[in-house]
């Protein structure tokens, strides 16, 4: 089954209470950031601590994700050296801007795996895109490296360099989310939205949720808990979608015993993109927990 | 034969009936009658006395006797301390204490222990410098908690003989007819301290708020009451009560309440009609919203809540998702609103609650109960009073009395607290055994006790995540290690008494 990742829980570097739960509200990734959320005193220290924490407890199966700085800090190289060893499952890049930033992680990447007698190409990548640059060269950087799962967009610095600010809509950042959610399909990587920062506005963070579903991405970045369950729900199918994805595999099994070549269900034709949908639905609702009968799960 | 005050021949005896008592005259033997009837100008005739010291003498309050109070000021109660400095000011010694429960304004009482004028205590819980106090070994006889239904069926039974109950109540007229939802020291129910009055020889009002006779609808009545002190105030209104009950914002304890809501959705005990209790900590009140929203979605009603009832509940009954409310202890403004306007907000006494040697208390007729724990073990006993240093900081409350008399007990923790395991081999004390237990609710997982083979059923097909009670030990301690033993002297400090009057566990002195 397709890996989901609708949400990637932002947990801060250097918190420890929360490092330890990071994964107790299933959010399909946790991503430990070394990166904006910890101040230039607390580096080394959170560098530490989620290295232990990657060594030492057991994540249960959840995506562990690392932010971390990047390479034109005196922190990057650090921290590439220390999350290698501790093996999260994906190294974040913030700040991409071309394909070279990804090149240049990989590079590192690749000598200390060695060094760390670790199986070259084990840690994946992905970039956070937050500038113009970045967005216009979304499909370079989405395939830069085979270790690239993944996009995401990082809208704050982005709308800063865009001279603008974020709206409610956002129509200030739909090309950027455009382009990221076109250059990740492309590459037949994962999209993922920024984050909503205003965790006590539950109206206006599903509107974004609702929309960012509709312009294709897999998922968000979220930074309450609280986050995680509304999201879930926005992407989980209804039981309608559901339904009629199950009769759209039943009459296309039919179809195929019978042999018979142009298929309809309710007057309409069913063509490949209408099975292509239907098989991520039915796949998606069991992702989300929504359980069969064994009757329609043949 | 002999005449009586009006001149009539009364026979001395009769057949069937004992002795007969000639009539004496109108006031003789009923002091309390007023006399001065046919006077015009009539003194009202009241039980108000100018002071709690007056009060005091008038009860004829002596050394070793027992006295009570009431818990429903919560922190804000300026009663116990009140009453304490005058007794010690006028020399009563060795008396014993038996509240319904003490809070952390209570610390003052450490004075009175160590001058001897408190040398026993009953309650339901110690908190603060007091529990340290206690903890330490510092009091001679040891304390003993009771649960709240223990406690109402001590003091029917006698086993706990109240002398003088003195009792703080919001409003009150003249003639002790009083409420707890009227004045500016509201507290809602009088739930524990209906039973004191019921029970106590003399029973002492203390008020803040006098209102015109009579105070109805009223919850201690007028032919409970001895005397009637008003003073300045009764308590801070900001310690008795919160300002609405908010729903935690704490994604640990939206975690945990989420869980255990689906976990009653998926208990079988879930349909129309069921009856619910939960508490007002962070997670409990979080799986009434949980709940309630499911409630909605299936069309499914409660016919009545019970508790500890909050803003929250009033608002599910206010919306017609459960019927009526029984309460004995209100825990913010807006339920005490509500158990004043409400016809179906009822107010019940402790008695009532959770007796379990009455002929019936609320609690064996409740469904579901969602309660807390400090601690719970792999037999599922729960502990609910000792602090993980074995130093007494809690309350055995109605804990387990909803434990036993629900259909099924919801025991909602985060699996680790702090940096200590809420799963152990062995609680340092028990307040609830563990076979009145049923599910344990966690951050990290749901155990459900083996005994409950048929919820262990429903909630394995669902995609809650169960594991067994070892397995959440494991868990915790994998993260948070194996803390080392504490010490304990072997001093004993205080007793647990369980509800029905047998003593289930004790609680030694910690080494210092």
């Amino acid at each position: 089954m397709e890996k989901l990742r609708r949400t990637m829980l932002y947990v801060p570097g250097n918190n420890a209470g929360m490092v330890k739960d990071a994964h107790i509200y299933r959010s399909d990734s946790v991503m430990f950031d070394l990166e904006d959320s910890v101040s230039l005193s607390e580096k080394d220290s959170a560098r530490l601590l989620i290295f232990n924490a990657l060594k030492t407890l057991d994540y249960e199966g959840i995506e562990t994700v690392v932010r971390i700085n990047g390479l034109d800090t005196p922190f990057g190289v650090d921290d590439i050296k220390a999350m290698v060893r501790a093996q999260p499952d994906i190294i974040r890049i913030p700040k991409a801007d071309s394909a070279d930033d990804i090149k240049a992680v990989e590079v590192l990447i690749e000598k200390e795996e060695k060094l760390a007698g670790l199986k070259v190409g084990t840690i994946k990548l992905m970039a956070a895109i937050e500038g113009p640059l970045g967005v216009l060269n979304a499909y370079s950087i989405a395939t830069a490296s085979k270790r690239m799962i993944g996009l995401a967009i990082g809208a704050e610095d982005y709308v800063t360099n865009m001279k603008t600010k974020r709206s409610p809509g956002g129509v200030e950042i739909l090309f950027a989310r455009s382009q990221i959610v076109t250059a990740a399909r492309a590459a037949g990587i994962y999209a993922l939205d920024t984050v909503y920062s205003d965790v006590n506005n539950e109206e206006g963070f599903l509107e974004e949720v609702r929309l960012i579903k509709q312009l294709g991405f897999d998922g968000k970045s979220v930074i309450s808990p609280r986050q995680i369950a509304p999201v879930h729900k926005i992407y989980t199918p209804s039981q309608k979608d559901i339904d009629f994805a199950l009769r759209v595999i039943e009459v296309i099994k039919e179809a195929n015993e019978k042999g018979s070549g142009v298929i309809s269900l309710d007057g309409k034709m069913v063509d490949k993109p209408i099975v292509d949908r239907a098989e991520r639905v039915i796949a998606m609702a069991k992702a989300s927990g929504i359980q069969f009968d064994e009757e329609d799960d043949k | 034969m002999s005449k009586n005050a009006v001149n009539r021949e009364i026979p001395g005896s009769i057949s069937g009936f004992d002795t007969l008592k000639p009539f004496e005259g109108a006031f003789t033997n009923t002091p309390l009658v007023r006399k001065q009837k046919g006077v015009r100008n009539l003194p009202k005739l009241n039980k108000m006395l100018d002071t709690v010291e007056q009060a005091i003498m008038k009860t004829e309050l002596k050394d070793g006797m027992t006295i009570s109070f009431h818990h429903h000021f919560r922190n804000g109660d300026y009663i116990l301390n009140m009453v304490m400095d005058v007794i010690s000011n006028l020399g009563i010694k060795n008396l014993t204490l038996a509240s319904s429960s003490l809070t952390d304004v209570h610390s003052q009482l450490v004075r009175h222990i160590e001058s001897g004028v408190v040398t026993k205590i009953y309650t339901s819980g110690l908190r603060g410098e007091l529990g340290q106090f206690i903890s330490h070994g510092k009091m001679k006889n040891p304390v003993l908690i009771h649960s709240h239904g223990g406690r109402a069926r001590a003091i029917e039974s006698g086993a706990i003989k109240i002398d003088v109950a003195f009792l703080g109540v919001p409003s009150s007229d003249v003639y002790g007819n009083s409420n707890g939802y009227t004045g500016k020291s509201a507290c809602g129910s009088l739930g524990y301290a209906k039973v004191d009055a019921e029970f106590a020889n003399k029973v002492v009002l203390i008020t803040d708020y006098m209102v015109d006779y009579p105070n109805t609808p009223f919850s201690i009545h007028q032919d409970q009451v001895d005397y009637i002190v008003k003073v300045d105030s009764v308590g801070d209104p900001d310690g008795i009560s919160t300002g609405a009950t908010r729903i935690t914002k704490n994604p640990r304890d939206l975690l945990i309440a989420q869980n255990a809501a689906e976990v009653i959705i998926s208990s079988g005990y879930f349909e129309d009609g069921f009856s619910f209790q939960t508490g007002s900590g962070g997670a409990s009140l979080a799986t009434t919203k949980f709940l309630s929203e499911e409630m909605i979605e299936k069309g499914i009603t409660a016919s009545f809540g019970l508790g500890g009832i909050t803003s929250q509940m009033v608002k599910l009954h206010e919306k017609g998702l459960i019927k009526k409310l029984l309460d004995t202890q209100t825990f913010d403004d807006d339920a005490i609103k509500s158990i004043g306007n409400n016809r179906y907000h009822t107010e019940i006494s402790a008695s009532y609650y959770a007796n379990p040697l009455n002929k019936g208390c609320a609690v064996n007729k409740l469904n579901v109960i969602v309660l807390s724990a400090l601690e719970i073990d792999t037999d599922f006993n729960v502990n609910v009073i000792t602090g993980s240093d074995g130093v007494i900081r809690g309350a055995s409350g109605g804990h387990s009395d909803t434990a036993v008399g629900s259909g099924i007990s919801i025991i909602v923790a985060p699996l680790i607290r702090g940096r200590t395991a809420t799963v152990v081999d062995k609680v340092q004390t028990i307040i609830t055994p563990g076979e009145t237990v049923d599910v344990l609710v966690t951050d990290r997982g749901i155990a459900v006790n083996p005994r409950r083979k048929d919820v262990l059923e429903r909630l394995k097909a669902t995609t809650l995540p169960i594991f067994t009670i070892e397995e959440l030990k494991d868990k915790a301690q994998r993260v948070a290690g194996t803390p080392e033993t504490i010490e304990f002297e072997d001093k004993i400090v205080a007793l647990v008494e369980y509800r029905d009057g047998t003593i289930i566990d004790v609680i030694r002195q910690v080494k210092s």
